[in-house]
């Protein structure tokens, strides 16, 4: 839903499969150079790395190789509302009683990967800070995306011109970084309003830049709001590029809706209802709201009849006559599997746990609940893919592994 | 596979057709101050309302009366009372017999947040007063509204105290209507003839003391959590008539496919109408879980009617299976015209598809639910239930 540009910018580079390990490349970057770029990027990752081990000293565990998040933006545009309501699960209604942030706020998430949430108190600029200097490379060194939040409702001039300025900043040192713009808080604005403060912001930033010389920077645009699910796809917009790989995963839920007649497949973050990636089908924002909502509807399910242990006579029973057969044997599937049928034109919807975070979730076409059995099967082959596919692109060998991925023996 | 079980129950259901054939109307007063979120909750529960929606409710004037019709036997005649002021002492005077003669159930709403709690009080006493004087049998629910407003810390002393309040409030003034019955007791039958004589020789015995037979029920409720489906939940539980038939089929049922819990839902509010546990479902440390399950599928509802764009009320989906792996499985199906059933049992596909066909079988032996009208809905209903047997 969010603009058309942000949209082609972020698939062109990850449809290609083969990229670098940060599907953004600035562009008039030729392939050559940007292979040794990336070379240069593991080596000192890998730097890194040995000296965490060697000297365990506080900044150790932050600069691990794990992709950050840095939120950024004037005070009171929204970033630790963001942040709670994506990330702890906070109502966004009790978002109102957050404390103003005094520092940056770290926060590590261990999802299906591992990244770590910086949220920076909008009233320091770190770039022109007469007290104090930061460092640099360890804030921007190891970065996925600088998040910066915009206020839609307030007068975002400002805000904008901190944005350029810091775009200027960056772009010298870290070319590579991905930079989202979130035009936050459109709840309330009417859609044509919205639209015209996102060209108004994409003008007055792009136009400044250019002025300066920088052109085609690595700038992308969400409207976004805490009260309904924009919050939630724009961040999946934003992991999605910082997946590796993330095209051969697309193909993989292509080809899973393409032989099961799918509609439309995500692959969800059961935790934070992020979904790393999806068919290449248009994305519409009513299928999202839905498959995320049902993840929901599962998560609780599984909270209320499956959080707690049933007794050794209940399962002595279930084993015994005239099953007799291990509980386990018993089941079909050792991960959560679920379908819903809509009463509208009888269309289902299913789910399949992939692994302990990450759950398919689909909404098949009409009349095909009765082939569930097959859909089940090729569901089940392409989780296998799925979980090899992750197996393989796991952090530690980001260089060669990736290239021996085989397709999902689907079909 | 058939149900072992429901066979002896069909004596009972036989029985319970006969008293069934009436509509049974139940007369609700929703009452409370302006502004504590009576028309609020009604919308919730009863047209599926979103709590955030409520926000475009106005204010009710004078009484909003309406017929929600509750499993095909039971008509709810809600009387939503506007409760400014001028209306409620309108209520007291003028419109008191027309009001509070033939009362099933009073519900009364109290804002938690109320600057003028001793004034509130004065209002609810006289209504129990009036209430006391017309139906002598109504039951009492006191809803301690708006608890999301009270530190999530503080809450139960919060409401401890106030129900305290409450109940001390109400033997009051039982005690003070016991008290003026002598001189009340003529004009007291000339309105209501029949279920004074029942009661008048027992209150008479004993007029001073609270009389205990007032049948009060409080609780702390919200808008935006389960809370209010509970309250709700157990409101309509003693309204529903013959539960005890739907109770032991539901068992029976439950035993027959080895589950571990039934919940049967009514349609469009999804308040638990019935439930089952096994000795082990006993064991689910959520005490909460039944409003809670009415709480998850009406916002599933929502999802639903908002991706589909069909309204609200309508039927959103008609089967759900979730498995579990080798903890547990469980589905919810449309089950009579008028319910819904969720089943949770232990794993296993075979006792899985077992479970659904026997469900689906057992659909005859609940059609009562859909009453008044027996002649045509059994035989349709039975032949599509039978069917998946085959």
């Amino acid at each position: 839903m969010s603009s058309a540009a942000s949209a082609e910018d972020g698939d062109v580079p990850a449809d290609t499969g083969s990229g670098p390990p940060r599907p953004r490349p600035v562009r008039y970057i030729s392939a050559a150079a940007l292979n040794l770029h990336r070379v240069y990027e593991q080596n000192r990752q890998r730097l890194q790395k040995q000296d965490g081990a060697k000297a365990p000293d506080p900044t150790a565990p932050q600069t691990k190789g794990k992709p950050r998040l840095l939120l950024m933006g004037q005070r009171r545009s929204g970033k630790s509302s963001i942040s709670s309501v994506v990330f702890h699960k906070l109502p966004p209604s009790e978002t109102l009683f957050l404390e103003s942030t005094a520092r940056i706020q770290k926060d590590s998430l261990s999802s299906f990967m591992e990244f770590q949430v910086w949220d920076f108190p909008g009233q320091i600029d770190i770039f022109d800070n007469p007290n104090f200097t930061f460092d640099m490379d360890a804030i921007f060194g190891e970065i996925g995306a600088l998040i910066w939040v915009i206020d839609a409702q307030d007068d975002y001039l400002e805000a904008v011109a901190r944005l350029n300025s810091t775009i200027l900043h960056l772009h010298r040192s870290y070319p590579h970084i991905n930079i989202e713009v979130f035009i936050h808080k459109v709840d309330g604005l009417s859609d044509d309003y919205r639209l015209d403060i996102q060209r108004d912001v994409t003008i007055h930033i792009q136009d400044e830049l250019s002025d300066q010389g920088v052109e085609n920077a690595p700038v992308n645009f969400h409207l976004t709001s805490i009260y309904n699910h924009s919050i939630f796809e724009a961040f999946s917009k934003v992991i999605q590029k910082l997946i590796p790989r993330l095209g051969q995963l697309e193909a993989m839920l292509t080809n899973l809706c393409r032989t099961c007649r799918f509609e439309k497949a995500y692959l969800f973050d059961v935790n934070t209802k992020i979904y790393i990636a999806t068919d290449s089908t248009p994305e519409d924002m009513a299928s999202y709201e839905i498959c995320s909502d049902y993840v929901d509807v599962i998560i609780d399910f599984t909270e209320v009849y499956g959080s707690w242990p049933r007794s050794e006579q209940w399962r002595d029973k279930l084993q015994g006559e005239p099953w007799a057969q291990p509980l386990d044997e018993q089941v079909a599937c050792e991960w959560a599997e679920s379908g819903m049928v809509l009463a509208d034109a009888r269309r289902p919807i299913m789910l399949r746990e992939v692994d302990r975070f990450l759950a398919l979730v689909a909404i098949m076409k009409e009349g095909s609940y009765d082939k569930m059995p097959q859909i089940n099967m090729n569901v089940d082959v392409v989780v296998k893919g799925l979980t090899e596919f992750f197996e393989i692109t796991k952090p530690k060998d980001v260089g060669g592994g990736a290239q021996g991925l085989a397709s999902p023996g689907l079909v | 596979m058939a149900v072992p079980g429901a066979g002896d129950s069909t004596a009972a259901s036989a029985a319970a057709h006969a008293q069934l054939k009436k509509v049974k109307k139940q007369k609700v007063l929703l009452m409370g101050k302006s502004g504590s979120g009576k028309s609020s909750m009604r919308s919730i529960i009863f047209s599926n309302y979103l709590a955030r929606d409520t926000r475009r409710l106005g204010a009710t004037i004078d009484i909003d009366l309406s017929h929600v019709k509750f499993l095909g036997n039971l008509t709810l005649n809600l009387w939503d009372c506007g409760g400014q002021e001028a209306f409620m002492e309108n209520y007291l005077s003028q419109q008191r017999a027309h009001v509070f003669s033939n009362v099933g159930v009073l519900i009364y709403v109290f804002d938690i947040e109320s600057r003028d709690v001793e004034r509130d009080l004065a209002t609810y006493v006289n209504i129990i007063s009036a209430l006391v004087q017309y139906s002598r049998e109504a039951k009492v629910f006191v809803l301690i509204h708006k608890m999301d407003l009270i530190q999530p810390m503080m809450r139960e002393d919060v409401f401890d105290q106030r129900a305290a309040l409450v109940r001390r409030k109400t033997a009051e003034a039982v005690a003070i209507v016991h008290k003026q019955k002598p001189e009340q007791s003529q004009q007291q039958q000339q309105q209501q003839q029949q279920q004074q004589q029942q009661q008048q020789p027992s209150q008479q015995g004993t007029p001073t003391t609270p009389d205990p037979s007032i049948n009060l029920q409080l609780f702390a409720t919200s808008i935006w959590d389960q809370s209010l489906y509970k309250a709700w939940a157990s409101i309509i539980h003693d309204l529903v008539p013959n539960l005890g038939v739907i109770e032991t089929q539901l068992a029976s049922l439950g035993l027959a496919i080895d589950a571990d819990e039934i919940l049967l839902f009514e349609r469009t509010s999804f308040l638990v109408v019935s439930k089952w546990t096994s000795p082990e479902g006993e064991h689910n440390p959520y005490g909460d879980r039944f409003e809670r399950m009415s709480n998850i599928l009406k916002s599933w509802k929502h999802t639903c009617s908002k991706y589909t764009g069909t309204p609200r009320n309508a039927e959103q989906f008609s089967d759900f299976e979730y498995k579990m792996g080798a903890t547990f499985s469980m589905f919810a199906t449309k089950f009579t015209t008028n319910t819904y059933i969720l089943v949770c049992m232990p794993p296993g596909e075979a006792r899985f598809n077992s479970a659904k066909l026997n469900v689906a079988a057992a659909r005859p032996w609940f059609k009562f639910l859909d009453g008044p009208v027996v002649p045509p809905q059994p035989a349709a209903g039975g032949a599509s239930g039978a069917t998946p047997e085959n």
